[in-house]
């Protein structure tokens, strides 16, 4: 599923598009040690935590669609790292749990 | 009107404020590319080292017109408001000129003035306020100690005045060192399939935490490690890092790559882990908030470490250092053939 394609099931927006970058499953955390850990490859990341470590993360799990919740906005260098690592960013206005029910057809992905 | 209070505790600003504040640092040359010896400056150095601790501001209920004459007489650009230690709002040129065009130049302060404020905090790291200067486009940011009382002002202009005179110290250090000599610099020794490289991680520099995991990342995938491995190894690599990072007083990872294994070692200047059975534990941390505000800290980098490792070994002296191996067995001709 690619980033424009979940934006428009949580009414979001793509902040960062990256071509091809898509997800089929789906990981919800803002613990980013938690998510290094745990966060399966080719997921979508569901977070609050909107600042250049989380690009790092995303690049190290394999992950390249984050959503931020609750309209978060994103920081110029995060949205440069983004870009370069090929992540993209949806920011939506809803929160985790909310986006985790409209994209509950998404298998969960942990590794 | 009545109220004209406005508390200038010393005026000591000049017009150059505002030419600097219109050629913003390159945020490449102070934290993307630079040195060791700079990035520890940025994160030795905090915020209440560098402000300027002399605050001119404005009450609520001071007119605009007021707020004009103090930034026109003291040449700034922007005026708190605030009241007893508390910040209500940030007056700036821009609202003096709204308020001149459209009329209301008499009306109140708190009427007009920027409530939505981006503030820094006085101990966070210079390094945290350069970012911020890049992120957004103000010439100055607030300054709040930790109960959220007005301390101080930070320009552009004070952390250039600070960082340049910090550098020549460390550069005057630096000369004298590399006259004794100096060709003792790690360089990686490729034989065949043995690989080595170190990397520099500067304590509390999150932004740059994960360079050293990424770039870990990028040279196994060049060698073509299996991708299981290679991404346990940059688990691993990254957890140490952060760990380093936002634990220690700096220090150096290491990647070593042999026939049959891939190991990363992170070596710490200290302060050293009292209890390391306790440090191993899942949840066990001794972060601060900040640290945890941004999604780290939480006890899981040693476990996370060591459950991806096949191999794990901490060792620490309180005081000197900590040094953690974690080993990556790799089928022998994974390497092998990759170098042919």
């Amino acid at each position: 599923m690619t980033a424009v394609e979940i934006a428009e099931k949580i009414e979001g927006k793509v902040e960062v598009p990256v071509e091809g970058a898509s997800a089929d499953g789906l990981y919800v955390g803002d613990l980013l040690s938690d998510v290094m850990g745990h966060a399966g490859e080719g997921c979508a990341l569901v977070t609050i935590q909107n600042h250049l470590n989380t690009i790092a993360v995303c690049t190290l799990v394999g992950c390249a669609v984050i959503v931020l919740c609750h309209s978060r906005p994103v920081p110029p260098d995060m949205a440069e790292a983004a870009a370069r690592e090929g992540v993209a960013i949806v920011i939506t206005p809803l929160s985790q749990y909310a986006v985790a029910r409209a994209l509950s057809f998404l298998p969960p992905a942990e590794h | 009107m009545g109220e004209y209070n406005p508390t200038i505790l010393q005026a000591q600003h000049t017009s150059d404020d505002e030419i600097l504040d219109k050629m913003p640092l390159d945020p490449k040359a102070l934290g993307g590319d630079s040195s060791v010896v700079i990035m520890e400056l940025l994160q030795r150095f905090k915020v209440r080292d560098v402000m300027k601790r002399k605050i001119i501001a404005i009450s609520r209920k001071a007119s605009l017109r007021e707020a004009q004459k103090l930034m026109r007489e003291n040449r700034i650009s922007g005026l708190p408001v605030c009241e007893e230690g508390r910040l209500y709002g940030i007056v700036s040129v821009n609202d003096i000129i709204n308020a001149l065009d459209n009329g209301w130049i008499d009306d109140s302060c708190e009427t007009h003035m920027a409530t939505n404020l981006v503030v820094l905090e006085a101990g966070m790291p210079l390094a945290f306020a350069l970012r911020y200067f890049n992120n957004y486009t103000y010439g100055r940011f607030p300054v709040l100690d930790s109960e959220r009382k007005l301390v101080g002002i930070i320009s552009q202009r004070d952390v250039m005045r600070a960082l340049l005179y910090e550098l020549s110290v460390e550069i005057r250090k630096l000369e004298r060192k590399s006259a004794r000599g100096a060709n003792a610099a790690p360089e990686h020794a490729t034989s065949a399939n043995f690989f080595r490289r170190e990397w520099a991680v500067v304590r509390n520099d999150l932004s740059r935490a994960g360079h050293a995991a990424n770039d870990i990342k990028q040279i196994l995938r060049e060698r073509k490690i299996d991708r299981v491995v290679a991404r346990r190894v940059a688990v691993a690599a990254y957890e140490l890092e952060i760990n380093i990072c936002i634990h220690s007083h700096g220090g150096i990872l290491t990647l070593l790559i042999s026939d049959d294994a891939i190991t990363i070692t992170a070596k710490d200047r200290g302060p050293g882990i009292p209890d390391i059975a306790w440090a191993l534990r899942d949840g066990a941390s001794t972060a601060n908030d900040w640290i945890r505000s941004m999604g780290f800290g939480a006890g899981m980098g040693l476990p996370n470490s060591k459950r991806v490792a096949d191999d794990f070994d901490i060792q620490s002296e309180v005081g000197k250092f900590t040094k953690v191996t974690c080993l990556f067995k790799i089928a022998k001709q994974t390497v092998a053939e990759e170098t042919k």
